[in-house]
């Protein structure tokens, strides 16, 4: 699904990411971790396209980013709170981002449906606009509008990250389910070591920009990651 | 204790970001504060010689008197707009070993010296200096000076009072205009009541301290308030308004552009900045009435084509130099998401033209000054809507400054670059000029046809250049994402 192939990013004469080859399958649940500086959000956002590679390319779906824009269709991520647009209310952000992804309003009102638990009555019907909602509940509906016009590829960067007990559950039982039939690649970034272990098949440890780790997910990984991260 | 606060203040003055801005646009800034000071001064200066012409049997200071309450009702309701008490930025000194009493304080006095204030003084003290010259007494000169201050402070004070409630600037609306109405139906002179009143302030030295006790008493009930309300959940907390919504339905005729046109309008409805910019260009189509009326500029040909660019161009300038700032705040998500870039522009250019087209139907009653006005601003309108727009978009690509939309939009200089100076040339400087060059040289039909032909040109080949706009677009891409997520630029 996502090739990366000797990608590098360079700011002045400092390597800020070199990642000499990932290939990422269709519908795998992939895992970024490390420490802060260490590139994941640099490679999410050259993924992307919102930053311009040193040199290298990424490949998703056959279509190299940089170059053609034709994976924006089936790919959508949420960074940060720049993803939002803070005077709209929720619904009216979902049913934005529906519209841009060729889906109606009652598309979106099926699929917003199935996350009623995970918004946990904080979200919709509010009367509230995005910007006056918490971090926390911000964070969820951007989540959940990734989730919007069946995207084969999502990026989520620390999702977990101001989520409360409850949704971090949630979201961990989403993201696993999203991934069951192999047909949605995630892309998740952490600093929680449990929770990436727990949802992701792959995990892989970046360190300065290089890759120090790339494991495949098993009941010893969260005891090795520890050792990494303690050392 | 103030010494501590006074060098936070000083420090969050010169660090700031607007401090930080390239050479070119400090200078500018600099020019324009300067520029408006000495126009306050003189203003202020020819008051004096003004008021005489306009009543030369009265004292000027009556004269001015009887407008004084219009004035301070008009401060009332500017404020009211325009001026927050400044609490935000004192939530870090809240967990310090400062007492609550000496922040209210702080923060009143800090507002005691606001640039509003300042501006009232600007204009007053050179006032009275003149009459100084004119032999007025200086002991009752210097009192009305001050009871001006008090005045002035007291505004300041009671605009925090009930800038709490939006009743209380309905009632001073009302206020404002009945009096105007009883005044100008002439069923009560609000002029003739309350001009002796503020004459008296001026005629009578001693009365100096009623304006300044109001000044106090104000002032210490603010601090009363507030004292009581330095937490977190009160005073300090950003108020969030209820979201009304309603589904702009009618934009579905747009087609594919209907999502981005819901997005504009919703911008522009929901934020302060974006929105005091529909009312600015509203009132602008007043702007010519200054001209128009005033026989020095009649058959002044260039001056008219300007007010055409100008007017029906006000909204396109104020609103489309700042495009795409506009939506800096989630602009990685626009690059990110599926969005035809070109839909997204086309949409923005629509919007420009609808208000194009309305600023023009806005200045037909101009046309009593004769039918010529009503033709240049025809073929202005055109200029804009074939011309301009594209032009404005294509300057656009430049823009690399990050908007904050909450952001008060008085003397907010946000996402101003050197990029914004440059697009008033073209804009207002080219149209004006090849104007005047044919108006000159041929005729004035020739300045009209020339204008109306070169718009109808853009027209027809606007499909090329938002082409070509988007790929500048595309090309910048980069430089915009980077720039609009620098917070503090």
């Amino acid at each position: 699904m996502i090739t990366v192939d000797k990608l590098t990013k360079v700011y002045g004469n400092q390597t800020v990411l070199n990642l000499d080859h990932i290939e990422i399958p269709k519908g795998q649940s992939f895992g970024l971790v490390g420490n802060n500086g260490a590139g994941k959000t640099t490679f999410f956002s050259l993924l992307l396209d919102l930053i311009r590679s040193t040199s290298g390319k990424i490949i998703n779906n056959g279509v190299q980013v940089n170059t053609s824009e034709a994976w924006k269709p089936f790919t959508s991520a949420f960074i940060d709170e720049s993803f939002l647009i803070g005077y709209l209310t929720p619904e009216e952000y979902f049913y934005f981002i529906g519209e841009l992804r060729g889906r109606n309003k009652a598309d979106v009102d099926a699929l917003l449906s199935r996350f009623e638990d995970f918004f946990h009555g904080e979200i919709l019907g509010q009367k509230k606009f995005l910007r006056d909602l918490s971090k926390g509940n911000q964070k969820k509906a951007g989540i959940v509008a990734t989730f919007i016009g069946n995207p084969k590829v999502v990026v989520l960067d620390e999702p977990f990250a101001n989520l409360d007990p409850t949704t971090q559950i949630r979201l961990k039982a989403i993201i696993k389910e999203l991934t069951q039939n192999k047909e949605v690649a995630v892309l998740v970034s952490s600093h929680d070591l449990m929770h990436v272990t727990e949802v992701c098949k792959r995990i892989v440890v970046l360190n300065k920009g290089e890759i120090v780790k790339d494991i495949q997910t098993s009941v010893e990984t969260l005891k090795e990651l520890e050792t990494f991260f303690t050392g | 204790m103030f010494k501590i606060f006074i060098t936070l203040q000083w420090k969050s003055f010169f660090r700031s970001s607007s401090m930080g801005k390239g050479l070119l646009l400090k200078s500018l800034m600099a020019f324009f504060a300067i520029y408006m000071l000495a126009l306050l001064v003189f203003s202020g200066g020819t008051l004096y010689f003004v008021l005489k012409k306009i009543s030369p049997d009265a004292s000027p200071m009556w004269t001015l008197s009887q407008y004084l309450v219009y004035w301070v009702l008009a401060e009332v309701l500017f404020r009211y707009f325009m001026q927050k008490l400044p609490v935000m930025d004192i939530k870090p000194l809240l967990l310090q070993r400062i007492k609550k009493s000496s922040i209210a304080h702080y923060i009143l006095a800090r507002s005691g010296v606001s640039a509003y204030n300042l501006m009232a003084l600007f204009f007053f003290v050179p006032f009275g200096i003149v009459l100084l010259y004119q032999g007025y007494p200086p002991l009752n000169i210097i009192t009305w000076l001050f009871s001006i201050l008090g005045i002035v402070l007291s505004v300041n004070y009671i605009n925090f009072l009930i800038n709490k409630s939006e009743k209380a600037l309905i009632v001073i609306g009302s206020i404002i205009v009945l009096f105007f109405a009883l005044d100008y139906f002439g069923l009560l002179m609000a002029r003739d009541f309350f001009g002796p009143i503020f004459n008296g302030l001026f005629a009578y030295p001693g009365t100096v301290f009623i304006p300044l006790l109001l000044a106090l008493s104000a002032y210490f009930i603010n601090f009363k308030f507030l004292r009581n309300r330095i937490s977190l959940d009160e005073s300090l907390k950003a108020k969030s308004t209820e979201a009304k919504t309603s589904d702009l339905a009618w934009t579905r005729k747009f087609g594919d552009m209907a999502p981005f046109l819901q997005l504009d309008l919703r911008l522009i409805w929901r934020n302060k900045r974006t929105k005091s910019q529909v009312f600015i260009s509203l009132l602008f189509v007043f702007y010519g009435l200054i001209f128009y009326t005033q026989e020095i500029y009649a058959q002044m040909y260039p001056m008219y084509a300007f007010l055409g660019i100008f007017m029906t161009g006000i909204f396109l300038t104020n609103f489309g130099q700042f495009i795409p700032a506009w939506d800096s705040a989630y602009y990685n998500m626009m690059m990110a998401q599926n969005i035809p870039l070109r839909k997204y522009l086309e949409s923005k250019a629509l919007l420009i033209s609808v208000s194009v087209v309305v600023m023009f139907f806005l200045t037909i009653p101009y046309s009593y000054f004769g039918w010529d006005v009503l033709a240049i601003n025809f073929a202005t309108a055109l200029y804009n809507l074939g011309v301009n727009i594209p032009v404005i978009l294509f300057f656009g690509s430049l823009n690399k400054k990050r908007i904050e939309l909450d952001k008060s939009p008085f003397g907010n200089m946000q996402g101003t670059s050197a990029t914004q100076f440059l697009i008033i040339l073209p804009v207002l400087g080219a149209p004006i000029l090849l104007f005047t060059g044919l108006y000159f040289l041929v005729s004035l039909e020739a300045g009209v046809i020339a204008l109306s032909l070169l718009g109808l040109l853009g027209l027809l080949f606007r499909d090329k250049l938002t082409a070509l706009i988007t790929e500048q677009y595309r090309i910048k891409k980069y430089g915009m994402i980077a720039g609009f997520k620098e917070k503090n630029s």
